[in-house]
């Protein structure tokens, strides 16, 4: 039947030949039902953390945020990102270069070992530190003749948090190095350059927009982990609680407000991560075109 | 024997910038993991049985595995039509939909748990309208699958949509040459060479789902044998002080997890040979 509208003058031009696009109602339905999807599953929690944090309005807000407990939970927080995030671009920087720019046998085995804590549940990735350094640990004898405590203190919650970010920057880089090659730096070491002014001055330009968002992910998976952190924190008020341990515990006292208020931390840090990925997109997208 | 491991270069650095990497892995991912199985392994079997299958921890792996599966699947259908969507048609602010999509990654787990709760909550946005429906959402299972429907929604659509974005739209146009109505391309044409992609983001889905934590145990309820899932029993079990318990449940879920990421690698070997040239 739809044959019978196809016009032999418009049949030259590839849109009018029926069946190879969608009829526009057909389009239109589509885009609302994904869009109500996103909308349901995506846009209103996300609103619902704003809408629930401003209920009682601005005062309450900012209370909620100037609390005492909430300035050590955000003081922990910056401390433990502040030491993961180099520690995990040094290391990501360093597989991205030995995997991207040489050729060695069990690369793809390396690879998979980098991922591996992406595939283990938070919980376990805490417990697993639980186990080494806890009351009953391997090491709890050493530790405690030396009077050390990491188990519910912040060095547990830094081991747990380096753990769950570890592969972030390294992921980013491995298939941004391989797509750059190796002759760039080839031609710079055969001119004389070292290694070191190689790395600054040729691959460092090349990678700088791959390692900021690697960055930028780290981090905010770092100030975000929750499941890990919990499992080795101790749960100790102004002591041990990080941001969303402390969302936690307002939200189980029913303090709504202050939950919500100080989860809209997190919120906004989890935009601009979104608004940094898109520029980064956009940008690395200019280079290849 | 170091030439014949991996092939000259005149770059330097491969010695610290491997020798690194090893010992950074090792330390802070391989030794604690591994030692998670050695702890395990010390336990005795009947006692390591007995934990793992009682009847409390069935009725918990039971449900993770249904919630994981349904939101898993549901997200491979909706994931598909998002990226279909994103790819293929324009429409006003798509730029700012598509980066919405990637924000379960972004937004930390505990916020998105709260969040969800208070819009399922029976007097929450959308609750309030399901609950004279007599739909329960939270506190129910049905509340754990929304909760990991959100979780695994990334996986499928940005899996999906680099495939669908190199699709060659040729066969589609010789398709409907040679008369084969939209819907027909669609099923014969488009939908082959997606699915091995549909399938590797429903297992990404599904393996971030069995072991996610922070997003559900705010809207589950977290009620023995009912609404119950199993990272949150190994989290009960270290309240405690039962170590042997936790470990010997954090084994069979990390047994799990390992065998899932098996599946997902050898998925994307395939699809990535399927998209080799020649």
């Amino acid at each position: 039947m739809p044959d019978l509208h196809v016009v032999p003058s418009q049949a030259t031009s590839p849109r009018a030949i029926v069946g190879q696009t969608e009829a526009p109602w057909i389009r239109w339905l589509l885009i609302t039902v994904a869009l109500g999807f996103l909308g349901l599953v995506l846009i209103v929690p996300l609103a619902a953390v704003f809408t629930e944090a401003f209920a009682k309005g601005w005062e309450l807000y900012l209370a909620a945020l100037v609390e005492e407990e909430a300035w050590s939970a955000i003081k922990l927080t910056l401390l433990i990102a502040s030491i993961t995030v180099p520690l995990n671009l040094i290391f990501g920087v360093a597989a991205a270069w030995a995997i991207a720019k040489f050729q060695f046998a069990g690369k793809n085995l390396l690879v998979t070992l980098i991922d591996l804590p992406f595939a283990v549940s938070p919980v376990i990735s805490g417990l697993i530190f639980v186990l080494l350094f806890g009351a009953q640990g391997v090491f709890a004898p050493v530790l405690e003749a030396y009077d050390i405590q990491i188990v519910y203190a912040w060095p547990g919650i830094l081991l747990a948090t380096l753990f769950v970010t570890f592969p972030f920057v390294a992921r980013e880089l491995i298939p941004v190095m391989q797509a750059q090659g190796t002759e760039e730096e080839e031609a710079a070491i055969s001119l004389g350059a070292s290694g070191w002014q190689t790395f600054w001055r040729v691959t460092l330009p090349n990678i700088k927009w791959g390692l900021l968002y690697g960055v930028i992910l780290c981090n905010a998976r770092a100030m975000g982990e929750f499941g890990a952190v919990s499992v080795v924190s101790g749960h100790i008020r102004g002591e041990t609680n990080t941001i969303p341990l402390h969302v936690e515990i307002l939200y189980n006292e029913y303090n709504f407000v202050a939950a919500f208020a100080v989860a809209s931390l997190l919120a906004v840090l989890a935009l601009f991560t979104l608004v940094i990925k898109s520029i980064v997109e956009w940008k690395s997208g200019e280079h290849r075109g | 024997m170091g030439n014949r491991l991996r092939q000259r270069s005149v770059l330097p650095g491969f010695g610290l910038s491997m020798g690194y990497t090893l010992l950074y892995l090792s330390f802070i991912v391989l030794i604690p993991l591994s030692l998670l199985f050695i702890k395990s392994a010390s336990l005795s079997w009947s006692a390591f049985w007995q934990t793992v299958t009682d009847a409390r921890v069935l009725a918990s792996y039971q449900l993770t595995f249904t919630a994981s599966i349904t939101a898993a699947s549901v997200n491979a259908v909706f994931g598909l039509l998002v990226a279909w969507v994103l790819v293929r048609y324009d429409f006003p602010g798509k730029r700012v939909v598509d980066g919405l999509v990637d924000l379960p990654f972004a937004l930390p787990t505990a916020v998105a748990g709260i969040a969800l709760t208070a819009v399922y909550a029976p007097n929450g946005w959308i609750g309030q309208y399901l609950e004279p429906l007599g739909i329960k959402v939270a506190f129910t299972p049905l509340g754990i699958m929304i909760a990991l429907t959100f979780i695994g929604l990334p996986f499928v659509v940005r899996t999906i949509q680099p495939v669908l974005q190199d699709l060659d739209k040729q066969y589609e146009e010789a398709a409907a040459t040679l008369g084969a109505s939209r819907w027909q391309t669609f099923v014969r044409v488009i939908l082959p060479p997606i699915v091995p992609a549909m399938f590797t983001g429903f297992a990404l889905a599904f393996a971030r789902a069995l072991g996610e934590y922070g997003s559900v145990v705010f809207i589950a309820g977290n009620m023995p044998m009912k609404t119950e899932i199993t990272p949150l029993l190994i989290i009960t079990k270290l309240e405690q002080y039962d170590y042997a318990g936790a470990t010997a449940i954090a084994a069979v879920v990390l047994v799990a997890s390992f065998f899932m990421l098996l599946v997902i690698n050898l998925l994307q070997y395939k699809t990535s040979r399927r998209h080799m040239p020649g």
